[in-house]
This record gives structure tokens, C-alpha cells and sequence, in this order.
């Protein structure tokens, strides 16, 4: 089983590398682009085959190392 | 004064607290590499400035999960004495030894400076030797510095007397919340700060305004 887990910042907290990321959209004449927040994309590979056990590990594993949860947050998806 | 020296993979202030430990207390400190199990029984451990594990994932991140971080923790637990500076303050936030979390410097620029700080507390094992107000001058030299914790934390950090540094005014060199350079744990005998004493502990570098944050430690600890 496969999973892509996404970290991005939790709202609130300032990311400045995504507000630098922003100005250059808008300064190559993307006016329509707000506010821009960058995250990190990881992917897995597990040896689970089970679902909900997958999903639990995963949840384990961005507690534990891929997210640090004072200022980001997660989300994964798992592909077959 | 019994101490030692954490050495992570591209730590590289590893041999600049050696050195100012040498110096200051007179006994050269254990040199521990992060693959070992156990550190030595001393009255102080140091987490060492640099760049452990490459930056990778987050600064500090892999550094936390070492094997040695265990015994780091277990020790700090028990009441010894735990000193992380730039990187090594990282990896205590990382490794929750510390509240809050180190993030991107606001300019996104890394800093490299003497940076003028003030005494918030001198009532701690860390800064008895100095004078709660007093100006110091410590250098900087990283990218990810700005300090950031809910506000509860950072009121609660406050009102225990748990802030020690701050940036003085106008000379916040990372965005840092409410000015803060170095903080203690709930026990206070964890002390993580960006700014580099041991880097301020020779007349050689320019300054010897850190040397009274080891001499604050031997009178405490030998």
C-alpha cells in the first residue's frame, strides 16, 4: 500500500516562505493569487494491507516524526 | 564540574563548547556520539550547535529520535543539568524536553552576528553569575531561530520566570515571539537558547560575555 502524507503549517502560524512564494506569483502578473502557504509532500510505502490498520500507523508516524504538531498539521491519502 | 559534549552528525559547535568548557572548568568534557546508549555520569550535558542530521525533515528532527536522545531525556528526567544552544535547542523542542518550536527566520535570511541580549531572570543555575536586566553580547548564526508557541505557553513561560534571554529591543534578528532567545523547562534545569555563550567565552573571539552562564553552572553543580 501506498500513502502520500501532506504536512503544511497550522492557520495562524506565520510561513514566510510561502508569503515570498506569493509576491513573486503576484510580481510575474498572477494578480488573482492571495495568500499562499507552502507544506512538504512525503511518500510511503507500507507493507500493510489492512486499511484501517495503514491509517493508524500513519497517524502514529506523523505524531511521532513526519509533523511537528506544535506548529503543522497532516493529512494523508492512501493509495491501493 | 563533570560534562558533556553530545556529537551529532554535522553538529559543528561540538569542539567550541569543548574547548570553552575546557577552559572554564578546567576538565575536558565527554565527547558523546548520538549512536551511543549512554552518557557518561556528569552534572551537565551539552547539545552542541550545527546542523545534525543534515537539517533533514526539520532541524532537530532527526536528532531527537537518536539513540542517545533516550538516555538524554532519561537523564534530564532525573534533574541533571541539560544545555541546548542554536541546534541543540532545536533538538530539545523537537524531542519535547522544551515547549514551542523553532520555525524559518521571519526574513527568511540566515543570520550571522553578534546580537545584544538581556537578562530576563538571573534566578536560575544558568545565569546566577549575571544581573537580572543586565546587556550581553552573544553571536547568532542560524536560519530557523524564530522561537513560536501558543500564547498560553508564552504567558505561561512568562509568568514562571522561565524566559531567561531575550533579544533586547530592536535587535530581534529571527521574528522570535515576544523577543525570546532562550528558555527553561518546568524543573529548570533545561535551558535552550539560540545565541552561542560558548562562542563569547574567550577574549580571543571579541567578547567573554558568556563565560559567566558556565561559571553560574560550576557554582551550582560542582
Amino acid at each position: 500500500m501506498k500513502a502520500r502524507v501532506f504536512v503544511t503549517l497550522k492557520n495562524g502560524v506565520l510561513d514566510p516562505q510561502g508569503k515570498a512564494i506569493g509576491h513573486a506569483l503576484n510580481n510575474l502578473g498572477f494578480d488573482s493569487v492571495g495568500e499562499v502557504r507552502q507544506g512538504k509532500v512525503i511518500d510511503v510505502e507500507l507493507a500493510e494491507r489492512d486499511e484501517a490498520v495503514a491509517r493508524a500507523r500513519l497517524k502514529d508516524m506523523c505524531e511521532k516524526l513526519l509533523a511537528n504538531t506544535v506548529i503543522e498539521k497532516y493529512e494523508f491519502e492512501l493509495k491501493p | 564540574m563533570k560534562s558533556a559534549v553530545i556529537v551529532f552528525p554535522a553538529s559543528n559547535c561540538d569542539r567550541d563548547a569543548q574547548t570553552a568548557l575546557t577552559a572554564l572548568t578546567g576538565t575536558k568534557p565527554f565527547m558523546v556520539w548520538h549512536g551511543d546508549t549512554e552518557v557518561p555520569d556528569v552534572d551537565l550535558i551539552v547539545l552542541p550547535g550545527g546542523f545534525s542530521y543534515g537539517d533533514y525533515l526539520r532541524c532537530g528532527a532527526m536528532a531527537a529520535q537518536s539513540h542517545i536522545m533516550r538516555d538524554v531525556k532519561k537523564k534530564a528526567d532525573a534533574g541533571v543539568a541539560v544545555l541546548g544552544i542554536c541546534n541543540g535547542f532545536q533538538v530539545l523542542t523537537e524531542a519535547g524536553l522544551l515547549p514551542g518550536a523553532l520555525m524559518r527566520n521571519a526574513d527568511l535570511k540566515f543570520v550571522c552576528r553578534p546580537v545584544e541580549l538581556v537578562i530576563e531572570e538571573s534566578q536560575s543555575a544558568f545565569t546566577r553569575r549575571y544581573s537580572k536586566g543586565e546587556h550581553v553580547r552573544f553571536p547568532v548564526a542560524h536560519g530557523e531561530g524564530n522561537y513560536f508557541a501558543d500564547d498560553a505557553t508564552l504567558d505561561r513561560l512568562e509568568g514562571e520566570g522561565r524566559v531567561l534571554f531575550r533579544y533586547a529591543p530592536g535587535d530581534n534578528p529571527n521574528g522570535s515571539a515576544r523577543n525570546i532567545a532562550g528558555i527553561l523547562n518546568e524543573k529548570r534545569n533545561v535551558l535552550g537558547l539560540m545565541p552561542h555563550p560558548e562562542r563569547a567565552s574567550d577574549p580571543l573571539l571579541g567578547s567573554i560575555s558568556g563565560r559567566p552562564l558556565f561559571q553560574s553552572l560550576i557554582d551550582t553543580l560542582s
